[in-house]
């Protein structure tokens, strides 16, 4: 084809490559298979991968749902465990040197004097009383998972003395122990509560897609009317609806309830116009043209054409469904003391005089913040590695 | 001219399908609690040994309609807020308008003032991130309005409670001096809501400013994108015309169509700080009306917060449809 076919042979000597051409060679020889072999979900991952701050959260969260599992161990305390001598105790520093010498882990002891004028208890850490913590230790006794009797913790207060990192509430008890034990009903809550507002707006969302009609458009001004009215309010009067004497299970049933039942509606949406979408699609033609019926087109084009999206909007409404349980107990219309999460812990919080006095009380918040961001992050993290062709 | 008065006629049209749907929502829900006031008050009556007027109360429930079927009850209760009659109290004894007083419309104004100011925050800052996106000036600017987004608005109002009483020794609550509670508007009266009322405005706004900041900035580096930005600037445009003349305008829209979202965050943001802060709006009312099963008046303040939504939204769709002509061409028909 070129020009210079007369010019001499010796100049370029013609090789020929005996092995077969491979045209992945290079990619093989990298480790990586090229991007056009691999599966939608190793796309999906790879994309995901390239968000540094998104896969950090998800470990974080990952590792915070696994703690939830262990928390008797994890706790020092228990959950309603309370130590009279030592109400409203600031949080103590762990130390790990005694006057420049390398002792361990340890806490000062505290003596305890009720200030006369002000009748407030004041705490001074006692410089010569070094209590070195125990590990994996037996300490106070529990039931795990309210089955099995055992003593183990990961870390326990000294022998004849506390340790409270965290400082003490208004009942003497840890507040890093009920910070642990919190965070079963706060995070858990969140995942409750999305599942029920994922399976509402499917359900919901699908039909409307699927069979349009007059279902569809009372479906669309439900959702314009829900969207409408401003969430905390309607969440209060719905909490307010709970009966009091039912049983905190119940309670928190309810409340995970409330939650998805408000929160669907966003889902419902996008469902129903990714069906609306997506029905139009060629594959969709062929797949008719080649005889699937309506269950394997909705099962295995469709479904997995929205879901990915689905998954990624959904994580992004976790934080405000552990927001809106925190709000609602701290209002007092969400859960209620015997059960133990962020937003009832949070209530010890409530006056700004018991603030200025015992500022630890405020501790709670920072799991919350951190949970909340972390899921922000992996959120956005999921949205952008949802579609990986884009 | 005559497209624009059409499409506000058919948006009232619109509206009132969903205020109808609203009331109903709302009914069912102030109704679903098993008995009514009435019941509890003579439960707690009886707790402390005394007994009830059997007769008033009696004559409370007839007047009220208790005895009538639910339906009937519905009527009599939006054909009443239609009239301006929004029922009575049963807690404080008294007509809802005498008991809600101006706690309506502080509620509005603080509410429309956090939303003025998201507005004046949210747009510099997110015509910022957006145009030195990854700067370090964007990421912080992000990072702070996560922040915002993670922080629960009450620890926020607590937490700004705590500052005060520290730094300057004074209470921030409260709407306004405590002397000016019952007194009628008045100037001095009017400077002292301007006193107080940033605190609580600074409260509300921050979760929604962030969250308009990340819409505005995506919005606009959406748009950023497109090739007739390039275009503009291939022919040597100057930067900065090239994003007021057509960028900023298309965002500007989205901009006020977002009134709609913002909106019902913001209520519901001022209905918690309102607690906290124990400002004189609807919020601390609401929370206690709606535990005492005073259902005339925690209706009314349900109503009255989704029926300041859809007046909001209205707003927006309107302000949309004198600025974009292809919203009023079409009927509104947007997506």
């Amino acid at each position: 084809m070129t020009s210079r076919t007369d010019t001499p042979s010796d100049i370029l000597p013609h090789y020929v490559r005996d092995t077969p051409f491979d045209p992945y060679a290079d990619d093989a020889a990298a480790g990586t298979m090229p991007a056009d072999q691999a599966s939608q979900l190793k796309l999906m991952w790879w994309r995901f991968r390239r968000h540094r701050l998104a896969l950090i959260s998800g470990i974080a969260l990952l590792l915070a749902y696994l703690m939830i599992v262990i928390v008797e161990f994890l706790a020092p305390y228990k959950v309603h465990t309370r130590n009279v001598e030592f109400i409203y105790a600031p949080p103590q520093s762990v130390h790990l040197f005694h006057e420049g010498s390398f002792v361990g882990p340890f806490v000062y002891g505290q003596t305890m004097r009720l200030d006369m004028q002000t009748l407030q208890r004041v705490y001074t850490p006692d410089k010569t009383d070094i209590q070195p913590l125990r590990f994996f230790c037996h300490g106070e006794p529990y039931k795990f998972w309210g089955l099995v009797d055992a003593d183990l913790h990961l870390v326990c207060p000294p022998e004849n003395s506390q340790f409270f990192w965290l400082g003490t509430d208004r009942l003497g008890r840890d507040i890093l122990s009920r910070i642990l034990y919190g965070a079963r009903i706060s995070l858990t809550i969140g995942l409750l509560g999305v599942m029920t507002s994922f399976v509402l707006g499917i359900v919901i969302g699908g039909l409307a897609g699927y069979w349009g009609g007059w279902f569809d458009l009372v479906v669309q001004r439900v959702i314009e009317v829900l969207q409408s009215i401003p969430s905390i309010p309607l969440w209060l009067a719905l909490a307010a609806i709970l009966p009091v004497d039912w049983s905190p299970l119940l309670v928190y049933l309810g409340i995970t309830f409330i939650l998805g039942l408000l929160d669907w509606t966003g889902l419902a949406r996008a469902v129903r116009s990714k069906l609306l979408a997506l029905r139009e699609e060629d594959y969709v033609l062929a797949a008719q043209m080649m005889g699937a019926g309506s269950t394997r087109i909705i099962g295995r084009h469709l479904i997995p054409g929205f879901l990915s999206h689905l998954i990624a909007s959904a994580t992004l409404t976790i934080p405000s469904m552990i927001l809106g349980e925190t709000t609602l107990s701290f209002l007092g219309l969400g859960l209620r003391p015997p059960i133990t999460s962020w937003g009832v812990l949070l209530t010890e919080a409530r006056t700004v005089s018991v603030l200025a006095l015992y500022p630890w009380l405020l501790f709670p918040v920072l799991p919350v913040i951190f949970v909340i961001l972390a899921f922000n992050f992996l959120g956005d993290g999921l949205r952008d590695a949802a579609d990986p062709y884009k | 001219m005559r497209e624009m008065i059409r499409y506000i006629l058919w948006r009232f049209m619109v509206m009132i399908p969903t205020l109808v749907l609203i009331s109903m929502l709302i009914f069912t829900i102030i109704e679903l609690p098993p008995g009514d006031y009435f019941e509890s008050y003579v439960e707690e009556l009886k707790a402390i040994g005394e007994k009830a007027d059997m007769q008033e109360i009696e004559a409370l429930r007839a007047r009220y309609g208790f005895d009538q079927p639910l339906p009937i009850r519905y009527v009599h209760w939006v054909g009443g807020m239609l009239t301006g009659d929004f029922g009575y109290s049963f807690e404080y004894r008294m007509p809802v308008t005498d008991v809600v007083g101006d706690r309506l419309w502080l509620t509005v104004l603080v509410s429309t003032v956090t939303i003025i100011l998201t507005w004046l925050l949210a747009f510099p800052i997110g015509i910022y991130s957006a145009t030195h996106q990854y700067s370090w000036g964007d990421y912080g600017l992000t990072l702070l309005g996560l922040i915002g987004l993670a922080v629960p608005n009450f620890v926020l109002a607590l937490v700004l409670m705590y500052l005060a009483n520290i730094w300057f020794g004074t209470s921030i609550g409260h709407l306004m001096d405590q002397k000016y509670l019952s007194e009628p508007m008045s100037w001095d009266k009017f400077t002292s809501i301007l006193e107080h009322i940033w605190i609580p405005v600074i409260i509300i706004g921050t979760a929604g400013t962030a969250g308009m900041v990340r819409r505005v900035r995506a919005n606009l580096l959406d748009e950023l994108h497109k090739q007739y930005v390039m275009t503009a600037r291939a022919k040597g445009l100057h930067p900065f015309k090239v994003l007021i003349k057509y960028p900023l305008r298309m965002s500007l829209n989205f901009f006020i169509s977002d009134i709609g979202s913002v909106l019902p965050a913001v209520i519901s943001g001022a209905e918690i700080t309102a607690v906290v802060l124990s400002l004189e709006t609807t919020g601390p009312m609401l929370i206690r009306a709606l535990q005492s099963q005073d259902m005339y008046l925690a209706g009314s303040f349900l109503m009255f917060l989704a029926f300041l939504t859809v007046i909001g939204v209205l707003i927006s769709d309107i302000a949309l449809a004198i600025l974009d002509p292809r919203i009023r061409l079409r009927g509104g028909a947007t997506k």
